[in-house]
């Protein structure tokens, strides 16, 4: 109680305890828990060396890695339009959900996979894909998320949640057509592992969208732009605070078609419920007016993922909806290869106009007997009613004298049994045998007798519906045959020529006229005021003596083709339609007639105007 | 007279120290809230800061001892608002550890029991006619100083609960304790802590085990630990410059203004800031401790000694949290860290210390 000052003393006697005030026991312990107060500071400020001083870049790199995002700005895919400027192929923006890798954590995988519906092995494997990969490359994980899922996304997306989700703008590919032209469109998709490995894709990356089919592949270079990189500052929940540099994405290129939609439309719905397909083609220019393929597929449903259910279903449907019959489907043109084979004979000077045959039914060529499509036959025909007749007898007689290897020259200068280099993916060349063909590919020496089948569209010929507008096209142009393409373009189109005579041309084609005009087998492609020429077919695929017992499902039942063209002189559309199994060549008729119509019945509506625009792209009138 | 000789006689360069630290403190909180909701809260420190040196100037001017005197009345009230805080409070994030007050502001008991504690430890030890502590008197202070702690702990807030005991420690060091029974605390303490771990909540263990490994659990509980070891590492020896740091500007450092102040400090100021702070925690603690030193008796020394144990255990759990050597808890660093009951109540033990100091002259 010494050191208290008097002032203070007096209330607090009472209550004041006894205080010892012997200190010095204490001095030493108080020196010691002052080194413990130096311990505690160098404890901390070591603590703070090793950060600081010894790991300063670790840390600093990880604080980058924080902060500083890179993020892909899509290019928009180019649009695909019609000859008149239609859009076909459109895009819409959309949010496209990415997975940045340069802050990824193997371990959210699974929680991401779950929240957003994917397949987690699927979704490890993806991750995996990119491993050899600049971290700056993102994973592309969904395009177009449910509200669901973004709100799975809105509420994960933090620093402290799954930092490594990153929503950014894009722009998705839409069909507004849904199936119109879907075999000629194709579809985009996301490229896969088979893709990444062949040599045709390899400048792309894993999550890169390609065109898979149509026109979408065959032209992704011109489509698919130059995809731009943002380089951005972002806070903890993900906001962007600064951008730190951009290279802006190069738009695609706008595709501009030959196809004409309105032509189109008419040839899908002409063949609605029907197999097989369409071509239509300028001959003069090889503009493809319009390709149809039945049945078909809806593109939008491949954009992004397609289900697998859907997928497999596509896949084994025994229509072969994927399969794009224009130019895959490899068939035996029937009676549609006899102008072909007229020509030949023509320009062989194997018959003039004064040659005829006679049909009682059929004929024995090499010890068999050949059939005539008509019992009774047709008795006395010159070339003209063969051809409108369909005489077969005349045709067997005819390529009996060309022999094999002539009628082999002749289909292949008509572009049969190859590729007509049409711009579009897959397309197939068909068959045109010949003696060198066999031997090669049979060992085996051909026979004469196997001739005779050949000369009727039978046999081992086989065409593309392609194919054969294209060959029947350059014919009615007087042996100018243009490549196909579909893309609008300013220079012409290569062409390959014939030396052929006008005087035989024209009498091929007036037989055709006489097909459609003058009581011929394809009377159902004629239009009042429109000069149709035109050739059926009828082409087996199996022996008439299998189908009769009955065996048989439908698909052998024969399939029915006709090409036509018109107007006579100077041909501005030449139509190829088949018709898998549907019995007679007359059933395809009206399918050509239809769309040839429309497009004359277009071009009276717009004028002189379409005409001139047309007629500007026309070639030289061949000479003779 | 006497009034001009107290104010003289203060401890400035103590004061004068707690001030430039709460001055760097107040300028982190401005860097680290700028453009948040808690844009305000520098400048409310600053009144924090003005209610704390009146807080320090009532602890200062009423006699020690008569506070010694009044003891049992005082734990008897801190009981009273330890019991009523888990009635009365307000749920945050899972506890109630804030009684409401008018204009929005909260009272946090807890912190106001430190300074009672180190009333209650000096008395009961100045009180002893010996220098060695028996058994029944290790057991009386550990009831005295375990009742607040459970009813803190129960609130629950462990961490606040924790910065009782260096008070109990200091106070029991220095009041002679038997290496026996050291050593019988260090086997019986060994021989509890794998009890403990079955008391401790489940969010509590979560953070124990993420101060054992971080990258357990990155996202989540280990992700403050990261964050503010990346904003400490980042910072160098020289520190972004204020309001550069990109882990504190960018909110990636979590609870930047209270909790993490010293991380985000660490990466705007570099280690150099770091060593210069710690240089003045270091005078600060050294003048409290040469306060106790030349303290008139036992008691003052005892209350000195208390402060000193208390801040030094903050700053050792704050600022190793920080950087990644002490698990997660809330403690706050002092006279930094934003929050009003804290500031006042660090100010108020500064307060004890200068009170003690004001005595030793002999009149």
């Amino acid at each position: 109680m010494r050191h208290i000052p008097e002032e203070r003393q007096p209330d607090a006697t009472l209550t004041r305890p006894l205080l010892r005030d012997d200190m010095k026991f204490a001095a030493v312990k108080i020196a010691g828990f002052q080194w413990v107060i130096v311990g505690v500071f160098l404890f901390l400020i070591s603590g703070f060396w090793d950060l600081q001083i010894r790991n300063e870049e670790v840390y600093n790199e990880k604080a980058q890695a924080n902060q500083i995002k890179s993020l892909p700005i899509p290019a928009p895919r180019g649009k695909i339009l019609d000859r008149d400027g239609r859009v076909i192929v459109d895009n819409h923006a959309s949010f496209r959900l990415i997975l940045s890798r340069e802050n990824l954590q193997e371990d959210h995988l699974g929680p991401i996979a779950q929240g957003l519906n994917l397949d987690p092995a699927e979704l490890l494997a993806k991750v995996k894909r990119f491993q050899k990969r600049p971290t700056y490359f993102t994973i592309s994980l969904k395009e177009e998320l449910t509200p669901a899922e973004l709100t799975f996304v809105e509420a994960h997306r933090g620093q402290d949640a799954f930092p490594e989700l990153e929503l950014i703008k894009s722009q998705y590919r839409i069909y507004p057509g849904g199936g119109l032209g879907g075999h000629l469109l194709g579809y985009v998709g996301e490229i896969n592992d088979t893709e990444l490995n062949s040599a045709e894709w390899a400048a792309y990356n894993p999550g890169d969208v390609i065109g898979k089919t149509g026109i979408e592949r065959y032209y992704n270079e011109l489509l698919k732009g130059v995809d731009g990189q943002r380089r951005v500052r972002v806070d903890n929940r993900m906001n962007t605070r600064e951008v730190l540099g951009v290279k802006e994405a190069v738009p695609g290129q706008d595709l501009r078609l030959t196809i004409d939609l309105d032509l189109q439309v008419v040839a899908e719905l002409a063949m609605e419920g029907k197999r097989g397909a369409v071509v239509a083609l300028a001959p003069q220019t090889g503009e493809v007016l319009a390709l149809v393929s039945t049945p078909s597929f809806d593109p939008n449903h491949f954009v992004g993922r397609i289900d697998t259910r859907e997928w497999n279903q596509l896949q084994s449907d025994p229509g072969r909806p994927l399969f794009n019959r224009a130019l895959q489907a490899q068939l035996a043109p029937g009676s549609t290869f006899k102008p072909i084979m007229l020509l030949a004979a023509l320009e062989e000077g194997i018959i003039d106009d004064s040659f005829t045959v006679s049909c009682g039914g059929g004929a024995t060529f090499y010890g068999r007997y050949f059939r005539c499509h008509k019992r009774g036959g047709h008795g006395r025909v010159d070339l003209t009613r063969a051809m409108a007749q369909s005489c077969d007898v005349f045709f067997y007689t005819i390529g009996n004298r060309l022999g094999i290897d002539r009628i082999a020259k002749y289909s292949e200068m008509a572009g049969l049994g190859q590729k007509t280099g049409i711009d579009l993916p897959q397309e197939k060349e068909g068959l045109v045998p010949s003696s060198t063909w066999k031997i090669r590919r049979l060992r085996e020496k051909w026979y004469a007798g196997e001739t005779i089948s050949v000369a009727i569209g039978q046999g081992a010929l086989t065409v593309t519906p392609l194919q054969l507008a294209h060959a029947i096209g350059g014919i009615a142009t007087g042996g100018v045959w243009m490549q196909p393409h579909l893309v609008k373009s300013d220079t012409p189109a290569p062409a390959r020529r014939a030396e052929l005579s006008l005087e035989n041309v024209n009498k091929v084609l007036y037989s055709m006229y006489a097909v459609v005009n003058e009581g011929g087998t394809g009377g159902s492609a004629r239009v009042a005021g429109l000069e149709i020429s035109g050739k059926t077919g009828t082409a087996q695929r199996a022996s008439d003596a299998l189908v009769k017992s009955g065996k048989l499902g439908s698909d052998y039942h024969d399939d029915a083709w006709f090409v036509g063209f018109a107007p006579r002189q100077t041909p501005e559309i030449v139509v190829a339609a088949l018709f898998e199994n549907g019995e007679h060549g007359n059933l395809a008729g009206p399918i050509v007639r239809d769309v040839i119509k429309a497009y004359f019945d277009k071009k009276k509506s717009q004028g002189d105007a379409g005409g001139a625009r047309l007629a500007r792209r026309l070639p030289a009138e061949p000479g003779p | 007279m006497a009034t001009y000789r107290r104010i003289r006689d203060l401890d400035w360069p103590l004061i004068l120290l707690a001030i430039v630290i709460t001055a760097l403190g107040v300028l982190q909180i401005y860097s680290a809230t700028l453009d948040t909701i808690h844009q305000a809260s520098w400048w409310k420190q600053l009144v924090w800061l003005a209610v704390g040196l009146m807080g320090m100037w009532l602890m200062a001017r009423i006699d020690y001892h008569n506070l010694l005197g009044q003891v049992p009345v005082l734990y008897a009230v801190a009981l009273g608002f330890l019991v009523l805080t888990p009635i009365m409070g307000t749920l945050i994030w899972g506890s109630r550890r804030w009684i409401p007050l008018p204009f929005g502001f909260g009272f946090q008991p807890s912190e106001f029991v430190k300074l009672v504690i180190i009333l209650v430890v000096a008395r009961y030890l100045s009180e002893l006619k010996s220098d060695r502590l028996e058994l029944r008197d290790l057991v009386k202070l550990a009831m005295l100083v375990g009742i607040p702690f459970l009813l803190v702990a129960s609130q629950p807030d462990l961490g606040t609960s924790l910065t009782y005991l260096p008070v109990l420690a200091v106070g029991i060091y220095l009041g002679g304790l038997r290496w026996q029974h050291a050593a019988a605390i260090s086997v019986l303490a060994a021989a509890l802590l794998p009890l403990g771990w079955f008391a401790l909540a489940d969010y509590q263990k979560a953070r124990l085990e993420v101060f054992v490994d971080p990258a357990k659990d990155p996202q989540g509980r280990g992700y403050q630990v990261i964050q503010s070891k990346i904003a400490v590492g980042a910072g160098g020896i020289w520190g972004k410059g204020v309001t550069r740091g990109s882990q504190t500007q960018l909110r990636f450092l979590p609870v930047t203004h209270t909790d993490f102040l010293i991380s985000a400090f660490a990466e705007e100021h570099g280690f150099f800031g770091v060593v210069v702070l710690f240089g003045l925690y270091f005078l600060l603690l050294m003048q409290i401790v040469q306060n106790a030193q030349s303290a008139p008796d036992r008691a003052g020394m005892l209350i000195c000694m208390g402060v000193c144990a208390i801040l030094l255990f903050h700053l050792l759990v704050n600022a190793g949290m920080a950087v990644g050597r002490m698990p997660v808890t809330g403690i706050p660093m002092p006279l930094m860290s934003y929050g009003g009951s804290s500031m006042i109540s660090v100010f108020m033990m500064l307060g004890l210390v200068n009170n003690v100091r004001l005595r030793r002259f002999v009149s």
